[in-house]
């Protein structure tokens, strides 16, 4: 039977299990929304900008795993999914991107919202289609979810011109995709497996560096076995954490620039690095000349050119975390080390992580660290970036894989409450809690409107300190304390504005008023805002110098 | 240090843009890149010319890998290889120099293309050394004009990059 490919396109998200997509319409995408009109199987989400739109798909594939799907016109439409197509990119979210394009004849012509998306998106995406033969539809969805999720997963990019939407093409989906120059290493080679339970058994303090990596992969469970069998401590990356409970005895949270100070000392002491699904990022590893100076360094990713990238790896190990994990715990035998798990519990003893609570000021450690125990570490903490975000994942322990939704990678301001949206439409019976600063929730506060039209029970938390406090921190010690564009002269009431949207705000003030409020908000089915005043001067501590070593 | 890197690719709109891009925005210099279609339609070939080291050529290979357009990458640097390139040259010859450069243009075997009543056109092909060579020998002569295709190369005996 003959329909158009814009049906197809619908047939084939549905064949691919999509039930839901995260966009914004326009001109150049009508028949694809069109035909959606008659889907029963896809809902759509409706955001109020298609930034929104892509930070919540990711949001979405953040919380859940799955492949995420959002689309949206030609022109400013397909530029404003950009920069959300970088964060998941940079963080290897599972995306697919469905942009409209003017029509063929047109492309090339500067038409009305034309613009070259698949040009200006080349070093974001894994890959991306510019679908101008009809006939391909099928395969390049086919081809474009495989691509995304599989291997490194990663945003894939389909440009649609308008008038190949309208012809009539022969559906069939194909079983299989061919693509000869993609094939991703998942099984270790086994002599370097066999090489690492070597190292591994020689080495008298290892440490496990584990990234998002881990998560992708579904390895938690494995790389938990593994750092139990050898008796090893776990740094996370900030995408990591959650691979192994926040509260486990060999758990040390994040590393690097705002990591805990023991943390980084494991890493600074350790003989054996054993670096899984992570990446060596410059917010790790400081000055890398002083990263983990005395260890070998096992290296296991799925992606051969992050290995060798900015750390040499004695030992690199190309595949699935996953896979060669398990493959590894066949060839290795428990080990104690226990000097060393002594020595990294007196840093943990000596160093802790900690905020003055002494003054008047509500602190936003205080916030954060109550948010958690009311919540049992139980609910999916989405964050925006900044000083909040650190302190976020300072004092909330990740219990569990996808606890945490936040941009790494790219930093991206406002990613936030759209990302927050996403995770708990991927996961509606879960509480979802956003902790967001003033600068960031400003970014994106319009997409309070889908939250509201989707009935999200989103807990938010706006830490205010009226001002980018990153910024203003990052002024203070490398700019003399010249603070320059970082204080906001207007402030708005979060609470009131709670309201406006039908949803509950809370303001508060005082470590008595946060007591009062929590239960409130808890304990009430439908979305908050609290707007808490946080001490404005407020520093992430700790946190490494620039161009310092992490151990320093 | 200079290394030849044949890279076979699908034939889609775009992947020169992508292969460039990726060149630039990792900080890698192309020295020279050639491209044309192999015997299969679907596939082309790029012959590029990377400066780096081995760290970098590291990079470069594996940078390259992760394009979904790339089937194939050989640094065929260290091993037997013909390589070639071509140039064509127009310099400024009147009566005195014409003979002078056709001269030049058998010792380097060069080929004379066009004959213009003020100019000499000159084809070439060889490795890289020979070409240069050529050019430095025209130079006296002013050139108005010259271009280079960029190296190609292709294995020794019995082995080969491509698909088969």
């Amino acid at each position: 039977m003959e329909i158009t490919v814009a049906e197809a396109l619908v047939r084939c998200l549905e064949m691919e299990d999509v039930d839901l997509v995260f966009g914004y319409p326009g001109g150049s995408i009508l028949p694809v929304y069109d035909a959606l009109y008659n889907s029963e199987n896809i809902k759509h989400i409706l955001t109020r900008h298609e930034q929104g739109a892509a930070h919540a798909a990711s949001g979405y594939s953040r919380a859940t795993g799955k492949v995420a799907v959002c689309m949206s016109t030609s022109g400013p439409g397909a530029t404003n999914l950009v920069t959300g197509i970088a964060n998941a990119y940079m963080d290897s979210i599972p995306m697919v991107c469905i942009t409209g394009q003017v029509s063929t004849l047109q492309v090339g012509t500067d038409a009305f919202q034309e613009v070259d998306i698949t040009g200006i998106t080349m070093p974001i995406v894994k890959h991306s289609y510019l679908l101008k033969d009809p006939k391909q539809l099928p395969s390049v969805i086919k081809k474009a979810f495989h691509i995304a999720s599989t291997g490194r997963p990663g945003p894939v990019v389909i440009d649609l011109p308008r008038d190949v939407q309208d012809v009539k093409i022969n559906f069939e989906y194909p079983k299989q995709t061919e693509l000869s120059g993609y094939n991703p290493t998942y099984k270790g080679h086994p002599s370097q497996v066999a090489k690492a339970a070597k190292l591994i058994k020689n080495s008298k303090r290892p440490v496990i560096y584990a990234g998002g990596g881990v998560i992708n992969s579904g390895a938690s469970e494995t790389l938990l076995q593994l750092a139990e069998t050898i008796s090893a401590p776990v740094v996370n990356t900030l995408m990591g954490l959650g691979t192994i409970p926040g509260d486990h005895p060999l758990s040390l949270g994040m590393l690097g620039l705002h990591g805990a100070r023991y943390a980084n000392l494991a890493v600074t002491n350790c003989d054996l690095l054993i670096a899984v699904g992570a990446r060596f990022d410059d917010r790790v590893t400081g000055k890398i000349a002083a990263f983990a100076p005395d260890a070998e360094v096992i290296h296991i990713d799925i992606d051969p050119a992050e290995i060798g990238k900015n750390v040499i790896s004695h030992l690199p190990i190309v595949g699935d975390t996953k896979t060669v994990l398990q493959a590894l715990l066949k060839k290795i035998e428990p080990q104690e080390n226990k000097g060393w798990f002594e020595q990294v519990q007196n840093w943990k003893k000596e160093h802790p992580i900690t905020y003055s609570r002494r003054t008047e000021n509500l602190k936003p450690q205080r916030v954060v660290e109550r948010v958690y125990q009311y919540t049992n570490g139980q609910s999916v903490v989405a964050t925006d970036v900044g000083q909040h975000q650190m302190w976020a994942v300072q004092y909330y322990k990740f219990n569990r894989p996808r606890g945490l939704v936040t941009s790494g990678g790219l930093g991206c301001m406002g990613f936030g409450l759209p990302g927050a949206i996403g995770a708990q439409i991927g996961r509606p019976n879960e509480s979802v809690v956003l902790i967001s600063g003033d600068g960031s929730f400003q970014m994106s506060m319009n997409e309070l409107a889908t939250a509201a039209e989707q009935n999200l029970p989103l807990k938010i938390f706006i830490l205010n300190n009226h001002r980018l406090g990153m910024v203003r921190q990052l002024q203070e010690f490398y700019c003399d304390k010249r603070y320059m564009a970082v204080d906001f002269q207007f402030n708005l009431d979060f609470a009131a504005l709670a309201e406006l949207y039908g949803m509950r705000g809370y303001k508060v003030t005082s470590e008595d008023e946060l007591e009062e409020v929590l239960p409130k908000v808890f304990d009430q089915p439908g979305a908050v805002i609290v707007n808490c005043l946080i001490d404005e001067q407020e520093n992430v501590m700790p946190m490494v110098r620039a161009g310092k070593g992490i151990g320093e | 240090m200079l290394h030849t890197v044949a890279v076979l690719v699908e034939n889609n709109p775009g992947v020169l843009a992508r292969v460039a891009g990726l060149f630039s925005r990792r900080g890698f210099n192309i020295d020279s890149l050639a491209v044309g279609r192999t015997d299969d339609p679907a596939i082309s070939r790029m012959t590029i010319v990377v400066e780096g080291d081995h760290r970098t050529l590291e990079q470069v290979t594996k940078q390259l890998h992760k394009l979904v357009d790339v089937i194939k990458i050989n640094d065929i640097t260290e091993e037997a290889h013909v390589e070639r390139e071509l140039v064509m040259i127009k310099v400024i010859a009147d009566r005195t120099t014409k003979l002078e450069i056709m001269q030049i243009a058998d010792v380097f075997r060069a080929k004379i293309v066009d004959f213009g009543p003020k100019t000499l056109t000159l084809e070439a092909t060889g490795t890289e050394d020979k070409v240069n060579a050529l050019e430095e020998a025209l130079r006296p002569y002013s050139i108005k004009e010259l271009m280079r295709t960029g190296k190609i190369a292709m294995l020794r005996g019995a082995k080969y990059t491509s698909l088969k």
